[in-house]
């Protein structure tokens, strides 16, 4: 890539005053640094995947709502968490934890269960009991 | 507390740690020197690990093996340390500052409050340096960012503890003993040799079989999960590849640099001309995601883009695997 083919489209880094640092070579053909502010085939591959996860944000709200899945699930997508990385913030096993998915069972959670996830989660344990989705 | 540290900003924070850590202790040494010699450069396909619900591509080896590779082929001392308490990883680092020692540190995404929103994933090989600290905030110098910044305590203690895979734990590193002189000639032909290995290892899953493996997967995706799931694999794909400097073109443009480099030093000129070949594979690796992102952007539903990419794919490991060998041949 030459120095004046660096990318500066707008994007999510352009957003925040930001720019990365690339490699790129001069007008000799030598190797220098550039800085970009982004590119748009990232910033397109970024947006996919946050569309990705607001879908799946959307489709636990709603299983919340028809009380089919317990709000962990909810905010386990809302933390862009999957079960492996929640599992091992709350330190339970996986099969645990996918049980407190079911309504149910989280209705019978005790405090000392709920504020490990309220902890990974970052919102207290009565946010998370208390969850109703609108 | 404050040492006297200078950031220099980088491509690919494992770099920029370790040649901003070196460059403090005294040992002038370019970003793409520690990648070249670190062998950073490095290509594996893990299907059965699902990242982000997609299978997992990754463009450099394990966290930490750049700079113990570095480390090794030039003689350095690094002290690494994880603890399994918070306050012991706390009060190691705070006597760190204290003694004038800035300390690189293994920390989470996902709560780095400074990244923009989009940014902040569950990725924890991410890498930084704590040079500070005042009553509120440690100060931070973290190298892909332009500037310094900061994070609360609260905040640094989290991302050193985030959780998942390659959970940090509080790892903190730094150089104890650097030699007076560096061999750096025989260090930038071990780690060549190292890359040239990787790159074309007789195991399907890495290096230029690696990348093989991934183009005839792609032509699969669609059929055998659906044009959206496979549109949101490619997406990741290009996301592995593309984001803050690590993989695809990115990595290729550091390596022609460290190459360019290089024959300087070993006074070899083919070097120079590999590095302008490699410049050329770096391009067609961004031209491979400027054509990904077309897919997917457009949600194309038909088979046949995909096979277009998959063909572009192919082109690129061919084009690597002239190229290795060329190279395992000019330093040998």
């Amino acid at each position: 890539m030459k120095k004046e083919e660096v990318p500066q489209d707008k994007g999510n880094l352009s957003n925040k005053n930001m720019r990365e640092l690339v490699y790129a070579t001069d007008e000799k053909g030598n190797y220098t640094t550039a800085l970009s502010t982004g590119w748009e085939p990232k910033t397109i591959a970024l947006s996919n995947s946050i569309e990705e996860i607001s879908e799946r944000i959307a489709i636990a709200k709603e299983q919340v709502k028809n009380n089919e899945v317990s709000p962990i699930c909810y905010f386990m997508e809302f933390s862009r968490m999957d079960i492996a990385v929640l599992s091992s913030y709350v330190g339970m096993w996986q099969w645990r934890v996918k049980r407190h998915f079911k309504p149910k069972i989280f209705a019978g959670l005790s405090d000392k269960i709920l504020q490990k996830y309220a902890d990974a989660f970052n919102i207290s344990v009565a946010e998370l009991r208390n969850f109703k989705p609108h | 507390m404050e040492t006297n540290f200078t950031h220099h900003q980088s491509a690919h924070c494992e770099n920029g740690v370790a040649s901003n850590l070196l460059k403090h202790n005294g040992l002038n040494i370019s970003e793409p020197m520690v990648f070249g010699i670190g062998s950073g450069l490095f290509f594996v396909y893990l299907p059965f690990l699902k990242v982000n619900y997609a299978p997992a591509i990754s463009y450099r080896p394990l966290p930490g093996q750049i700079f113990n590779k570095l480390a090794k082929r030039l003689g350095l001392k690094i002290k690494r340390q994880k603890f399994s308490s918070e306050a012991n990883a706390t009060k190691a680092l705070d006597e760190n500052l204290k003694n004038n020692i800035p300390s690189g540190l293994q920390v989470g995404v996902y709560n780095l409050t400074y990244f923009p929103d989009e940014y902040r994933f569950h990725f924890n090989a991410h890498n930084l340096v704590v040079y500070g600290k005042t009553e509120t905030d440690y100060l931070i110098s973290d190298p892909v960012m332009e500037n310094v910044t900061t994070l609360t305590h609260e905040e640094l203690n989290k991302v050193r503890f985030a959780k998942g895979a390659f959970a940090p734990r509080g790892q903190i590193y730094y150089p104890i003993q650097i030699p007076q002189n560096v061999d750096l000639k025989s260090a930038i032909i071990k780690g060549i040799k190292n890359t040239c290995r990787d790159m074309l290892a007789p195991m399907p899953i890495i290096g230029v079989r690696g990348i093989r493996f991934v183009a005839k997967q792609i032509r699969k995706w669609p059929i055998k999960n659906g044009t959206k799931k496979a549109n949101h694999y490619l997406a990741q794909m290009v996301r592995m590849q593309e984001e803050i400097g690590t993989g695809g073109g990115g990595f290729r443009f550091i390596y022609a640099a460290f190459l360019e480099e290089a024959s300087v030093i070993l006074e070899n000129g083919e070097l120079k001309i590999l590095s302008q070949e490699m410049t050329t594979i770096g391009d067609l690796w961004r031209d491979f995601a400027v054509e990904a992102s077309r897919v997917y952007k457009n949600r194309s539903t038909k088979a046949d883009v995909y096979n277009t990419i998959a063909d572009q794919l192919l082109d690129i490991a061919d084009k690597e695997e002239v190229f290795f060998k060329k190279l395992k041949k000019v330093i040998s």
